[in-house]
């Protein structure tokens, strides 16, 4: 995939925008547990970053996914986790499938407003009891006049507690777990959606993670998204956008991590040498660099063949994999070569140690990741009952 | 890249040559541990297999460099390392600088007729003390009348015992060490040159591997490809293809390693179900196919950045030092799955194991990529003397 000066322009307004209204903030914001989402958000939306690809009519760019794709790498910049994930539900994970399959007025009503930024949009997928397991969620949506009334609760809810709105997927039926459910756009401040609680975590800490109840939450059924019991199909579909984003979204945040890990270790000296002159230590750096432009070429490729009309859920689902092991493995090995300092808490390599743990967990644990392949693969042993 | 039906027809072409003029008798060439070398290039010269990038006026396709890959790509699907191994170096290693910088003259001796399949060629860089480290070769080849005189010796010469010619690298200087060689064509016939010994190996049985001596050997001036003293850098860039060459010849021998281990293991019963069925197995297996993908993307990559004439070296590195790592992983982990079958001589994923070893030490070691990787990220060390 050769990319154009219209991607590389792109590129530069995604980077300045990050230099001046991110990157001073972000220390202040990972110690506050959050980020002002809407002041942020508004500011992205201003510049025409929160639509690179959704449809003109509702304010978008219009342009194809490979734009998308370079926004994620620009954001990998961000000197946290956090924000860029906070950026990316909006983008990839919570409106692909109602820009795809919602009617006009649900996306004048929703997506609009989100690709503006007047509108922050959280996920509403993962619950107590499923997380990467989507097909065994249980909160349901009744029908009931012209309304669903919705009950039950998500967990791990990315932006969930400064949202405005949430996709939420939920059972509309008792019908095979693959066919029973459906999305709909959830206004957060409808009558009984609770906010619970905020969750205090490892990393990612400047984006609010919400535990969420419903509670006979009213909502039109024009709010659904397509068709009702598409849900999980439509989810399925929208995980290739998100994983695909969470994959490109590691390379600069790893890339970041090797260069500034090769300048500390430049200058510091240990046993009369720096200590990037030690064989294994730039050996090493140099392997990793290998690795991270191994998952762009993989996740350059499946872009390409995503536009091609391609269904990439094998490629996608390898580099959302590797990306996780590859994060984890980057953030490691180079926090190692900081010594003392990369235990510190404000070090930026122990917060990518942090931060990008989430990456084989969210969107699909790993493990997930491994059994979508097996069975592509012919190797997944057949399910024998399923409770 | 976009591949097209072009390069589709020309994969069915060289799948159809291996299926019938390879794998077929790579098990007795194996025990043999030889391969009658001019009859096979022969065929695929007729195919129009050995000269697919090179120019038609020699007699090669005159296509990208794309279409060699996926040439490359499914050679390397033969059922042995070896031939594969010999025939990427007729295409992609003995001959690139000479179908870049040779003369005309030169190019109608020596490039045609490797293009036709009628001459074998070998490459001789490697020395007893001069391996990964090109720059420390000892062979010398001085002026003399219109000859050059040639004298030293090369080791781990791949078709050195079949060769008609090796495109030599030789010292022709005193200079600096990256300025004083020269690339040469040198006949294998002409007095003077004797093949030492044939090299037993733990991998790679059906490829001679030659020992090469020189003594007093006379040949023209003319022979030589392109300038003198500009062999070092030449064969940079002659390596960019073989690394690429060596990458893409890794990716379906890992294929179909995973493959047949999945076929195996899904028959194969242990403790009351089949192997593949243990999580551990399966799992395993995806996260070698994902590797697996990853290293064609970045062949792929960097032969989309090659054909579009870009300086690849960082990226064919890259490749060429992954698709060593990834081979050992793929066949160990593979191997094992097999159980006693897999420590058995004859077993494909053995052989895999053998054979794939080379991949970290042929064409530039794992450590001589992380080098170059480290020169171009700006932190390898300053040499403070040679």
């Amino acid at each position: 995939m050769r990319l154009t000066e219209e991607h590389e322009a792109l590129r530069r307004t995604v980077r300045r925008l990050i230099d001046r209204e991110i990157d001073p903030f972000v220390d202040e914001w990972e110690e506050a547990g959050r980020f002002p989402a809407h002041e942020l958000f508004a500011k992205l939306g201003c510049a025409g970053l929160l639509g690179v690809h959704k449809p003109v009519e509702y304010g978008g760019q219009g342009l194809d996914y490979s734009y998308a794709v370079v926004m994620a790498e620009e954001l990998g910049r961000i000197r946290c986790g956090g924000v860029p994930m906070a950026i990316g539900v909006q983008t990839d994970m919570a409106t692909p499938a109602l820009a795809r399959f919602g009617s006009d007025e649900v996306k004048r009503t929703f997506l609009a407003p989100s690709i503006a930024g007047e509108f922050v949009a959280c996920l509403g997928v993962s619950e107590p009891g499923a997380g990467s397991d989507v097909a065994s969620i249980r909160t349901t949506a009744r029908k009931d006049g012209g309304d669903y009334v919705i009950d039950g609760g998500k967990l791990w809810t990315t932006n969930g507690a400064q949202a405005d709105w949430m996709c939420l997927l939920a059972n509309t039926s008792d019908g095979p777990a693959h066919r029973n459910k459906t999305l709909i756009c959830l206004p957060m401040k409808a009558k009984g959606v609770s906010v619970a609680r905020t969750i205090d975590k490892l990393g990612m800490r400047s984006s609010d993670t919400a535990q969420i109840h419903f509670d006979g939450v009213r909502v039109p059924q024009r709010f659904r998204i397509g068709e009702e019991g598409q849900g999980f199909v439509y989810q399925m579909l929208q995980f290739q956008e998100e994983r695909l984003w969470g994959a490109a979204k590691t390379l600069k945040a790893m890339e970041g991590a090797i260069a500034e890990t090769i300048a500390y270790a430049r200058e510091r000296k240990a046993f009369g040498r720096a200590i990037l002159d030690n064989q294994v230590v730039h050996f090493r750096l140099a392997e990793l660099q290998t690795e991270v432009e191994a998952l762009r070429a993989l996740v350059w490729r499946a872009v390409e063949e995503h536009l091609a009309g391609a269904d990439v859920t094998g490629l996608a689902s390898m580099a959302k994999l590797k990306a996780g092991r590859l994060a984890r493995e980057v953030s490691d090995s180079c926090l190692q070569y900081w010594g003392g300092m990369g235990f510190t808490w404000d070090n930026r390599v122990a917060r990518f140690y942090r931060d990008g743990r989430l990456t084989s967990i969210g969107g699909g644990a790993d493990e997930i990741m491994l059994s979508i392949l097996a069975k592509r693969m012919g190797a997944l042993p057949e399910r024998r009952n399923r409770p | 890249v976009r591949l097209t039906e072009e390069h589709e027809a020309l994969r069915r072409t060289a799948a159809k040559l291996v299926a019938s003029e390879i794998d077929p008798y790579v098990d007795e060439w194996e025990e043999a541990e030889a391969f009658p070398a001019h009859k096979l290039f022969a065929k695929l010269g007729k195919a129009g297999l050995l000269g697919v990038n090179k120019p038609v006026e020699y007699g090669g396709s005159g296509l990208d460099y794309s279409y060699a890959t996926v040439l490359n790509e499914e050679i390397g699907a033969a059922r042995c390392g070896a031939i594969p191994m010999a025939i990427g170096v007729q295409t992609d290693m003995a001959t690139p600088a000479l179908a870049r910088h040779g003369s005309d003259a030169l190019k109608r001796e020596f490039l045609a007729p490797a293009i036709a399949g009628e001459q074998v060629a070998c490459i001789g860089v490697s020395e007893p003390g001069a391996g990964s480290d090109v720059a420390g070769i000892r062979t010398t080849a001085r002026r003399d009348g219109g000859d050059y005189v040639i004298d030293g010796g090369k080791l781990w010469t791949t078709n050195g015992a079949q060769a008609d010619w090796t495109c030599l690298l030789a010292n022709t200087s005193d200079g600096p060490a990256h300025r004083n060689k020269t690339l040469i064509v040198v006949p294998m016939k002409t007095r003077g040159v004797t093949v030492a010994r044939k090299i037993r190996k733990i991998g790679m049985n059906a490829s001679d591997t030659a020992e090469i001596f020189f003594e007093g050997v006379r040949v023209p001036q003319a022979n030589r490809i392109g300038e003198e003293g500009l062999g070092f850098v030449y064969q940079m860039q002659q390596f960019q293809e073989e690394r690429l060459w060596c990458a893409a010849g890794a990716l379906k021998p890992c294929e179909q390693a995973i493959a047949e281990t999945i076929e195996y293991t899904r028959e194969r019963k242990a403790f009351g179900r089949a192997i593949l069925d243990n999580q551990v197995v399966h799992f395993r297996l995806a996260e070698l196919q994902t590797e697996v993908e990853l290293l064609r993307s970045l062949i792929w990559r960097a032969v989309e950045d090659y054909v579009g004439g870009a300086d690849v070296t960082p990226l064919a590195s890259m490749a060429k030092l992954k698709a060593g790592r990834l081979i050992r992983e793929v066949s160990d982990s593979c191997l094992q799955y097999w159980g006693g079958m897999g420590f058995t001589w004859e077993n494909r994923v053995s052989r895999l194991y053998r054979d794939g070893r080379v991949m970290s030490i042929g064409g530039g070691a794992d450590e001589v990529m992380l080098q170059i990787l480290c020169k171009h990220m700006g932190t390898l060390p300053e040499r403070r003397n040679r």
